[in-house]
C-alpha cells in the first residue's frame, strides 16, 4: 500500500516493545494505563510512608521540612493525577468497548495519544525531583506562595506537569463520550448501560467541563511567573482568592472524576456477587447524574474560611450538604442490592463491601464540615486528611482493588489467588483504618495538616504512632496485591469466559478477549445480558464463514505528537526554543496521521 | 452453618460493635482535655460553633452506626449458603422514595443552625471592642492594638506594637482584623476563635468575646493553619486571657518604653543591639526604634516563648536562635532570600558566623532583660 510524502509506513514489525509502542487496541492501551498508574502509585505510596514516618513521633527529624512539603505535595499529585485517574482510566479503556459490545473505542489512535501524552505528562511532574526539586506550595498550589517570588522552579513542573496531563485526560474523555454514545451493541439503550459505563460517561462530561478551567488558571499562573502579569499577585492589582475559585471549579469536580469510576465498579461487583440485579438501576444512575451536575455547585467550600461573607457561606453549605442525598440514595441501593442475596465473598466482594461502608464514613465526615461554622474548627485540620482519605483510599482506592480482582481474570485469563487476596484485602482494611481514624481525633485536638513536625504534650503523640504504624500495614497489604499478580502469572489459564458468573457483556467473549473483542457483536436484550442469554438457554452466536473484521493498525503517530507535546511543554521549563522544536515535531505528526491509511 | 446460628454471629457482632462505638466516642471526648482542643469552647464564638458542631456530630454518629450495622448484618446474614436462593428484585418504589427523605430532613436539620451562626458571626462586631489587627508574616503574628499605645507629644493616641503573644480581657469583646503581608495565612485559636485566612489585599476580619471564666495563667494556643512556606509548621502564638485587674498591669507595662539593662552584660548587649538588630527590630525608647519588619522587642522578655511559639524564652534559646535561626526555622536562611530594594530583608540571618559568641551571649542577656 502506498504511503503519502514523507509519512512512515504502518508498522508491521512482529517486535514485542514496538508493537506496544504503536499498538491502538484499547486492551493494551488499557493495560499500559494499568501497570503505568500502578507504578505511579507505589511512588506515591512511599511518599505517604515517608510522610507517616517523619510524623510517627512528635519532633521528629527523618526528613528536614523543605523535603516533607515537597513529599506531601507530591503525594497528592501523584496519587490524584498519575495513579487513582489513570487507574480509572485503565478500567474505562480495557472495559468500555467491551461493556458495550463495540470492537474498539470511536478513536484508537486518539486513545493511544492519550496515553503517551499521560506518561509523558507524569515524568515530567516527577522528574522535578532531580531538577531543582519538586513542586512544594500543595497540590492546590495557592497564590502568592506558588508565585516566582516565593517559590522555586518546582511549580513550573507543577503547571507544565498539569498542563500536559490535562491534554490527555480530555482527549481520552471526548473519546470515551463518544464511543459510549455512538459504538453501543444493537439493543444496548441508554438504561441498559452497566453502571460502570454510566459513571464513565458521567466522568467524561466533568473532565471535558472542568479540565479547561484548571488550563485557564495554569495558564495564568504560568504567566504570572515567567512573563511578570499579575492576575493573582496583590501588588499588580491581582486577587490571590481568584485562583481559589478557579482551582476548585476544577477541584471539586475532580473528586467526583475520582470518585464516580469506583462506584461504578462497585455497582457491577456487588450485584454479580450477591447473584441479584442491582436494586434501584434508574435511582443509581440518576443519582450519578445528580451529584454530576451538584458537583459543580459546592467547590466554595473549599474556601470557607477564606472571607466569602454570609450568603456565599449559606448557599455552599446548602449545596454542599445537597450532594449528601444523592450520595446517601446510592448507599442505600448499594446496601438493598446485598438484601435478599445469596453472597458469595470473594475478594472483589470484600472490597466492595469495605468500599460502602468506608465511603460511607468518608461522607459523613464530608457532610459535617459542609456547616462553615463546623468547617471554621475543621478546615486544614487532620479531621480534613481523615475525611479525604476515607473518600479517596476507603473509596476510589477500594473500588479499584475490587476492580482488579473482579476483572483481572477477563483481562488475563486467570484468577488471582483468593487466599492471598483476603490477606491483601485485610490487611488493606486494617492499615487503612488505624492510618486514618485517629486522624479524625487529631483533627479534633487542633491539630493542623501540612505540618512537618509537632511538639509533645499536644495529646497527638498516640494516634500519630499509630497512624504511622497503619500506614505500613496498609503498603504491606499493597505488596501482597503485588506477591499475588506475580504467584498467579505464569500457571494455566483457569478463568474461562465467565468465572463469576457476571451479567455484563465483557463476560460473553472469551478471557482474555480477541483483538477484535467479540466474534460476532452480540445483541442486547436486557440490563443483565449474560444472564439473559443464560436464562434464556442461548449460546453465542457463531460468526458466519469468510467474514471480515476491521481493525484499525497500530501506528506511530500518537507517539509521535506526544513528544512533540512533551517538548512544547519541556520549552518553559529549559529554553524557549525546546518548544519551536516541538512544533514542527507536531505538524509531522499531525501531517502523518491524517494520511495514514487505515485499512 | 444454620441460619440461627449465623443470626447469633451476626448479633454478636452487633453487640461489639455497639460497645466499641461509645468506646470511640469516648477516645473523641478525651480530646477536651488536649491543649489545642477544638471541642472545650472558651468564647461565644467558639461556643456557638460548638453548639452546631454538636447537632451535627450526634446526626453523623447515628447514621455512621446504623450504615456500619446495617452493612455487617446484611454481609453475614445473606452471606451464601446451602438452599439459598437471591430474591431476584430489580428495586421498590416506596423504599426510593423514603431514603430519599432521610437524607432531605438531616440535611435540613443541620441547615438551620448552621445558617444561624452564620447570620451572627458575619453580622457586626460590639460596638466597645477592643481592635487588634493581626498580620500574618513568614513566620510570625504581628498584633496591633489599635489606641492602647502611650498618647504622642501632642496627645493623640497611638497604637500598641507586640508579637506572637496576645494578651486579652475576659468578657472584653475584640474585634480582629486580619491581614496578610506576604502569603496567605490564617488566624485560629481553637478554644477561642475559629479560624479565618488572612489573605494579601483582602480585609477579613472576625470578633470574638472570651468568657469572664475564661481567665487562666496557662496559655491558649494558637497557631496558622493556612500552608504558608517551609516553616508552616513552626508558625504559632499564644493568647492570654487576664481579668481586668491582670489586663491593665499587662498593658501599663506593655504600652511603656523598654527598661534599661541593669547587668554589665545586659549594658553591653543593649550596644551591641543598636548597631546590629535594630535594621529590623524595634526597642522603644532607644536608639533601635525605627525598623518594622522584625517583630517588635520592647518587652521580649516578659513573653514566654519566642520564634513565634516555638521556644520557651530562655537565655540558652536566645543564643541559639540568635546564632542560627534557620536550624530552629527552616527557611529563614537568607542565601534563599530575595535582597532587593523594594522589598526589605524579610527574614533573620544566622548571626554566628557575623560576631563573637560572647556578644550573641551579649545581646541574648539584653534581651531576657527586656521585662
Amino acid at each position: 500500500m502506498a504511503t503519502a510524502a514523507g509519512t512512515i509506513a504502518a508498522p508491521t514489525t512482529e517486535s514485542v516493545v514496538w508493537s506496544w509502542i504503536t499498538t491502538v487496541d484499547h486492551k493494551r492501551i488499557g493495560a499500559l494505563y494499568g501497570v503505568t498508574a500502578f507504578i505511579f502509585f507505589l511512588i506515591g505510596g512511599i511518599e505517604a510512608l515517608l510522610i507517616r514516618t517523619q510524623l510517627a513521633v512528635p519532633n521528629g527529624n527523618v526528613i528536614n521540612a523543605e523535603l516533607f512539603n515537597q513529599l506531601f505535595t507530591m503525594h497528592a499529585l501523584t496519587m490524584i493525577f498519575l495513579a487513582i485517574m489513570p487507574l480509572g482510566a485503565a478500567f474505562f479503556n480495557y472495559m468500555v468497548p467491551l461493556m458495550i459490545g463495540a470492537r474498539d473505542v470511536a478513536f484508537p489512535r486518539l486513545n493511544a495519544l492519550s496515553y503517551w501524552i499521560f506518561l509523558f505528562g507524569g515524568l515530567v511532574l516527577v522528574s522535578s525531583f532531580i531538577f531543582g526539586g519538586a513542586p512544594d506550595t500543595g497540590w492546590f498550589a495557592y497564590q502568592p506562595i506558588s508565585s516566582s517570588e516565593f517559590s522555586g522552579s518546582g511549580m513550573d513542573f507543577y503547571v507544565i506537569g498539569l498542563m500536559i496531563l490535562g491534554i490527555s485526560s480530555l482527549a481520552a474523555a471526548l473519546n470515551f463520550a463518544v464511543t459510549i454514545i455512538n459504538l453501543r451493541a444493537p439493543g444496548m439503550t441508554m438504561m441498559r448501560l452497566p453502571v460502570f459505563i454510566w459513571m464513565t460517561f458521567i466522568v467524561m462530561f466533568l473532565l471535558i467541563l472542568a479540565l479547561p478551567v484548571l488550563t485557564v488558571a495554569l495558564i495564568q499562573m504560568l504567566f504570572d511567573r515567567q512573563f511578570t502579569t499579575s492576575f493573582f499577585l496583590p501588588e499588580g492589582g491581582g486577587d490571590p482568592i481568584l485562583w481559589q475559585h478557579l482551582f476548585w471549579v476544577f477541584g471539586h469536580p475532580e473528586v467526583y472524576i475520582l470518585i464516580l469510576p469506583a462506584m461504578g465498579v462497585v455497582s457491577e461487583v456487588l450485584p454479580t456477587f450477591s447473584r441479584k440485579p442491582l436494586f434501584g438501576y434508574a435511582a443509581i444512575v440518576f443519582a450519578g447524574i445528580a451529584i454530576g451536575f451538584l458537583g459543580w455547585a459546592v467547590w466554595s467550600h473549599h474556601m470557607f474560611t477564606t472571607g466569602l461573607g454570609a450568603v456565599q457561606q449559606a448557599v455552599f453549605s446548602a449545596s454542599t450538604m445537597a450532594i449528601g442525598i444523592p450520595t446517601g440514595i446510592k448507599v442505600f441501593n448499594w446496601l438493598a442490592t446485598m438484601w435478599g442475596g445469596s453472597i458469595r465473598f470473594t475478594t472483589a466482594m470484600y472490597f466492595a463491601v469495605a468500599f460502602v461502608a468506608l465511603f460511607t464514613i468518608g461522607g459523613i465526615s464530608g457532610v459535617m464540615h459542609a456547616s462553615p461554622p463546623v468547617d471554621q474548627q475543621q478546615q486544614d485540620t487532620y479531621f480534613i486528611v481523615a475525611h479525604i482519605h476515607y473518600v479517596l483510599v476507603g473509596g476510589a482506592l477500594f473500588g479499584v482493588f475490587s476492580g482488579l480482582y473482579y476483572w483481572w481474570p477477563k483481562m488475563t485469563g486467570r484468577l488471582l489467588n483468593e487466599t492471598l487476596g483476603k490477606w491483601n484485602f485485610w490487611l488493606m482494611f486494617i492499615g487503612m483504618n488505624l492510618a486514618f481514624f485517629p486522624m479524625h481525633f487529631l483533627g479534633v485536638s487542633g491539630m493542623p495538616r501540612r505540618i512537618y513536625t509537632y511538639d509533645s504534650g499536644l495529646g497527638w503523640d498516640f494516634w500519630n504512632l499509630v497512624a504511622t504504624v497503619g500506614a505500613f500495614i496498609l503498603a504491606l497489604g499493597v505488596l501482597f496485591f503485588i506477591i499475588n499478580v506475580f504467584k498467579t502469572w505464569q500457571k494455566e489459564p483457569d478463568a474461562g469466559d465467565n468465572p463469576w458468573d457476571g451479567p455484563t457483556l465483557e463476560w460473553a467473549t472469551t478471557s482474555p478477549p480477541p483483538e477484535h473483542d467479540f466474534d460476532v457483536i452480540p445483541e442486547v436484550h436486557s440490563r443483565e445480558p449474560v444472564w439473559y442469554m443464560r436464562d434464556h438457554n442461548m449460546t453465542t452466536p457463531e460468526p458466519e464463514p469468510g467474514t471480515h473484521i476491521h481493525l484499525p493498525p497500530p501506528s506511530y503517530y500518537p507517539i509521535i505528537i506526544a513528544f512533540g507535546v512533551l517538548l512544547l511543554g519541556l520549552g518553559p521549563l529549559s529554553h524557549l526554543a525546546v518548544t519551536a522544536l516541538g512544533v514542527p515535531v507536531i505538524i509531522y505528526g499531525i501531517w502523518g496521521w491524517t494520511l495514514e491509511p487505515t485499512e | 452453618m444454620t441460619e440461627e446460628a449465623l443470626l447469633r454471629i451476626s448479633q454478636r457482632w452487633a453487640r461489639r460493635l455497639l460497645i466499641l462505638a461509645p468506646a470511640a466516642l469516648f477516645i473523641l471526648l478525651t480530646a477536651c482535655s488536649d491543649p489545642q482542643t477544638t471541642i472545650e469552647p472558651a468564647s461565644d464564638m467558639t461556643e456557638a460553633i460548638q453548639g452546631v458542631y454538636e447537632i451535627v456530630f450526634w446526626l453523623s454518629m447515628f447514621v455512621f452506626i446504623a450504615i456500619m450495622l446495617l452493612t455487617l448484618w446484611l454481609a453475614v446474614h445473606y452471606r451464601e449458603q446451602p438452599g439459598r436462593e437471591a430474591i431476584q428484585i430489580h428495586g421498590h418504589q416506596r423504599l426510593e422514595i423514603l431514603w430519599t427523605i432521610i437524607p432531605v430532613a438531616i440535611v435540613l436539620i443541620m441547615l438551620v443552625p448552621t445558617w444561624q451562626v452564620i447570620a451572627d458571626t458575619t453580622d457586626t462586631p460590639p460596638e466597645d471592642s477592643m481592635v487588634i489587627t493581626a498580620t500574618g508574616k513568614q513566620w510570625w503574628f504581628e498584633f496591633t492594638y489599635e489606641g492602647l499605645g502611650l498618647p504622642d507629644d501632642e496627645g493623640n493616641p497611638t497604637d500598641l506594637v507586640t508579637a506572637n503573644e496576645l494578651h486579652l480581657q475576659a468578657g472584653k469583646p475584640v474585634h480582629v482584623l486580619l491581614r496578610a503581608d506576604d502569603v496567605i495565612h490564617s488566624f485560629w485559636i481553637p478554644q477561642l476563635a475559629g479560624k479565618v485566612d488572612m489573605v494579601p489585599g483582602h480585609e477579613n476580619d472576625l470578633w470574638f468575646t472570651p468568657f469572664e471564666d475564661s481567665v487562666r495563667e496557662e496559655a491558649y494556643l494558637g497557631q496558622c493553619v493556612e500552608f504558608c512556606g517551609a516553616s508552616h509548621a513552626n508558625m504559632r502564638f499564644r493568647v492570654f486571657v487576664h481579668d481586668e485587674e491582670g489586663f491593665n498591669a499587662w498593658l501599663e507595662n506593655e504600652r511603656s518604653d523598654a527598661v534599661e539593662p541593669t547587668s554589665e552584660l545586659g549594658k553591653l548587649g543593649a550596644t551591641l543591639f543598636v548597631v546590629r538588630c535594630a535594621e529590623c527590630h524595634t526597642v522603644r525608647g532607644t536608639a533601635a526604634s525605627i525598623a518594622d519588619f522584625g517583630p517588635d522587642l520592647t518587652h521580649v522578655g516578659s513573653r514566654t516563648t519566642i520564634a513565634a511559639g516555638i521556644l520557651d524564652n530562655n537565655i540558652g534559646n536566645l543564643v541559639d536562635w540568635i546564632s542560627n535561626p534557620g536550624e530552629i526555622k527552616p527557611g529563614i536562611n537568607p542565601e534563599n532570600d530575595v535582597i532587593d530594594k523594594e522589598r526589605p530583608l524579610r527574614f533573620m540571618r544566622a548571626f554566628e558566623d557575623e560576631i563573637s559568641a560572647e556578644d550573641i551571649q551579649a545581646i541574648a542577656q539584653y534581651l531576657t532583660e527586656l521585662k
